[in-house]
Order: structure tokens, then sequence, then C-alpha cells
């Protein structure tokens, strides 16, 4: 059991991605699905709380998911290595626990390197904690299966999660402020024949409207997730 | 009347749905029927205006910087404030495992409807957004907290409740079939929150 030790460190995905030998084709189902097919955002329907709230510039949203992959990996192979030695009765607290420790050391980390970033993102990274999704998965996954599964699982549901921020952040930087990553991309010409900045992207809203677009995006290319009702 | 002004404000303004997004997967998730939705929310209401003000008193007494002075100089120079997320999130938890004993007893029928949803306010980003937002706030009596607490939870019943209704008549109507369900309810959420943006600015 030394593997599950060295599975913990590479809390970022494309440490795992370099390791391309050790995934089966199951294997990198779990790690692709959530992207699309299973997405938590769009078709889990989980983790939306912390989601949109700090959508208005890309940076924050980036590091926002970074810090969702790093909690989710790490609570996932905790979970998923103490889950026979979890009375089923306490689960729901035990998880709380490994998960409010991790988002503990993600913010500690935070305000230590990246102080700006912290205090903008101010009480959501806390609010990770009861990010659906982490509890989510825990209970649906981390608790039946074994420990690099869960690891890929935890990854794969993260990114998925990350992927619809940074889209959503993407379009209300881009159509708000005319910016990237707090870089200038709408060159000055063309606000010299008259184009103006939307302010209403900026607001709270429209995240949930920009949301809501995607979303018939997406099913509108993947018909099997269209609801009845 | 500073009470007044903090509890409008935590309703309209501050919204925790329409302002913030906290507590969208249980609003999403339950709010097919007016029913079940003015079950959770009540559910909601009691649990935040019980663990917003023990939390005030939790991090003014043990967590802030300088709390801990009370039991003596030597205590004075302690700063918990990083244990703060694990504090208020025990808190939580054991007050909602409460709620749900009581409501098993009292509403049997309630609990049946309300089924999963009930431990996973526990999980509820709503409520421990309260209890976050408090301590950023920094309210100078526990009087504010508790009413803060309780302002947000009558929000977010607001928000539950409208969607909710609005919800059981989209079901007649004839939406597009890639936007049904989930799409047309986050469009809806977004045009009310655009309505609720109208009481920004209202002082009283």
């Amino acid at each position: 059991m030394s593997q599950p030790k060295s599975n913990k460190k590479p809390a970022i995905f494309f440490v795992a991605k370099e390791r391309e030998s050790l995934f089966s084709k199951k294997n990198r189902k779990l790690l692709k699905d959530p992207l699309d097919d299973n997405n938590p955002i769009t078709v889990q329907v989980l983790g939306i709380c912390s989601a949109l709230a700090i959508t208005v510039q890309l940076k924050p949203a980036i590091v926002m998911s970074l810090s969702v992959v790093a909690v989710m990996a790490a609570s996932n192979v905790i979970v998923s290595i103490l889950r026979n030695a979890i009375p089923n009765r306490i689960r729901i607290i035990v998880q709380l626990v490994v998960v409010a420790s991790m988002v503990i050391l993600v913010d500690q980390v935070l305000r230590a390197f990246a102080y700006d970033v912290s205090k903008q993102l101010s009480i959501f990274i806390g609010l990770i904690i009861t990010n659906c999704i982490v509890m989510g998965r825990l209970e649906a996954f981390a608790l039946g299966n074994g420990v690099w599964k869960s690891f890929l699982d935890g990854v794969g549901n993260a990114a998925g999660y990350g992927f619809m921020l940074i889209i959503v952040a993407f379009f209300r930087e881009l159509f708000g402020s005319g910016k990237l990553y707090g870089y200038q991309v709408i060159p000055d010409a063309v606000y010299e024949m008259g184009y103006e900045n939307n302010g209403l992207m900026l607001l709270s809203p429209m995240a949930l409207i920009t949301l809501g677009i995607i979303i018939w995006v997406q099913r509108a290319r993947n018909r099997k997730l269209i609801e009845k009702h | 009347m500073d009470y007044i002004n903090l509890f409008v404000k935590s309703i309209f303004i501050e919204n925790m749905i329409f302002a913030y997004f906290l507590g969208m997967c249980s609003y999403l998730a339950v709010s097919k029927t007016v029913k079940t939705a003015v079950g959770l929310g009540l559910a909601v209401i009691f649990v935040l205006s019980i663990t917003v003000p023990i939390n005030y008193l939790l991090d003014n007494y043990l967590l802030k910087p300088g709390a801990m002075s009370w039991l003596g100089e030597d205590y004075a120079q302690l700063d918990l404030s990083f244990l703060s997320f694990i504090m208020f999130i025990a808190v939580i938890a054991s007050m909602v495992q409460l709620v749900e004993m009581i409501v098993e007893k009292f509403a049997p029928a309630l609990y049946g409807a309300l089924g999963i949803f009930l431990p996973l306010i526990a999980v509820n980003c709503a409520i421990l957004g309260g209890s976050l937002f408090m301590q950023q706030k920094s309210f100078a009596s526990i009087g504010e907290s508790a009413v803060y607490g309780f302002g947000s939870g009558i929000g977010w019943l607001l928000a539950i409740l409208a969607i909710a209704a609005i919800r059981e008549k989209i079901a007649y109507s004839n939406v597009p079939a890639p936007l049904r369900g989930l799409g047309i309810t986050f469009i809806i959420t977004g045009l009310m929150a655009i309505g609720f943006m109208s009481f920004m600015g209202i002082k009283l």
C-alpha cells in the first residue's frame, strides 16, 4: 500500500496525465466523463453554490478551480483510505472534518502566496467545504471505491467543475470589461468605433443567465442529456 | 432602527441566492413543488437563526485574535481564527442533527417529503455562508448577528418559494427541448435576480 501516499502529491491534473500508461480505458473514462457527459455543474447539478459569484474575472476563477482540484483529490483519497474504518452513522461528520481540514490548508497556502486573490475570493474558499460536489463525490464514489480510482474521480469532477467556471468567467470578463486575465484584449480602435463594454455582464445575475445559455448549447449538441421536464 | 435596516438588507439586497448564489444546490433540487420548498425554507430559516448567533459567540470568545483575553493575560495573544471553518461546520452539523430529530418527531410527513435534503442542510452553502459573512462583517452585538441570520433565512425562503411557484406553472408551457428543466430555471433565476437588484440602495 505505498501507492496511495504517492498519489496524494500530484494534486494537479496534468501530472496524472503524463503517466498515461497507468490508465486503463475505464480509468480514463473516470477522468473524461465529468468534462462533458456527466459534468458536475450542468448535468449532476452539484456545486453551483460557489461556482458563480467568483466568475467576474478569469483569474479568481482559475485559482478557485485549482483549489477545488486540490481539495477534491486530497479528500477523495483520504476518505477512500478510511472508507472501511468510518462508521456509517457518523460518516457525514467525518467527511466534513476531512474536507474542512483540506480547505484550511488551501486557505492558508493562498493567504501566504497569493494574498490578493485570496482577498478577492473572500468567503468562497471557505465555502468549498459545503460545495455539494465535494460531498456528493465522497458519498457517491470515494466511500465505495479504491484509492487510485477515487483520486481520478476527484480530479475529473473538479476539472469538470473548473472547466465550466472558466468558460463562464471567460465570457463575463471578455464582454464585461474587454479584458482577459487582466490584460486588455479588445483593441482601442474598436472602442473608437462606438463599441462599449456591457456593464451588465459584471453583475451577478448574468452569471446565471450565461450558465443557462451554456447548458442550452451543451444539450442542443448532446441530445441524450435533455430532461423531460 | 439599525436592526430593521439590517433585516431588510439581508432579505432583499444581500439575498443569499440572488446576490451570492449560496444554497443553489438544494434551491435547484427541491424547488419542483411549492410544498417541499416551503418545508426546506423553514428548516433553513431555523438553522440559520440558531447557528449564526452561536458562531458569533464562538468567534468573539474563542477564535478571533485576542478573543481569549477573558481567560487571562497569557491567552490574549492567541489567534485561532484559522480554526473557524472547522468550528463553524461542527456547530452547523450538530444543529442540523437536532433539527432533523425534531422534525422527525413532530412532523413525520414533512420528514418524509424532505427526505435526503434535511441532512444535506449541513452542506447547504447558505448556512456556512451566513456564518462566514457574519465573521467578515464583524457585527457589534449578538442581536445583530441573530437578525442577520433570520433575515438571510427569510430571503432564502422567498427565493425558493418564488422559483417553485414559477416551475409549477412552467411545467405546462412549451420550453425549447434543450432548455427544459435546469436551463430555463437558471435563466429565470437570473431574471429574478435582476429584479431583486432594483432593491439596491434602499435605506431605512
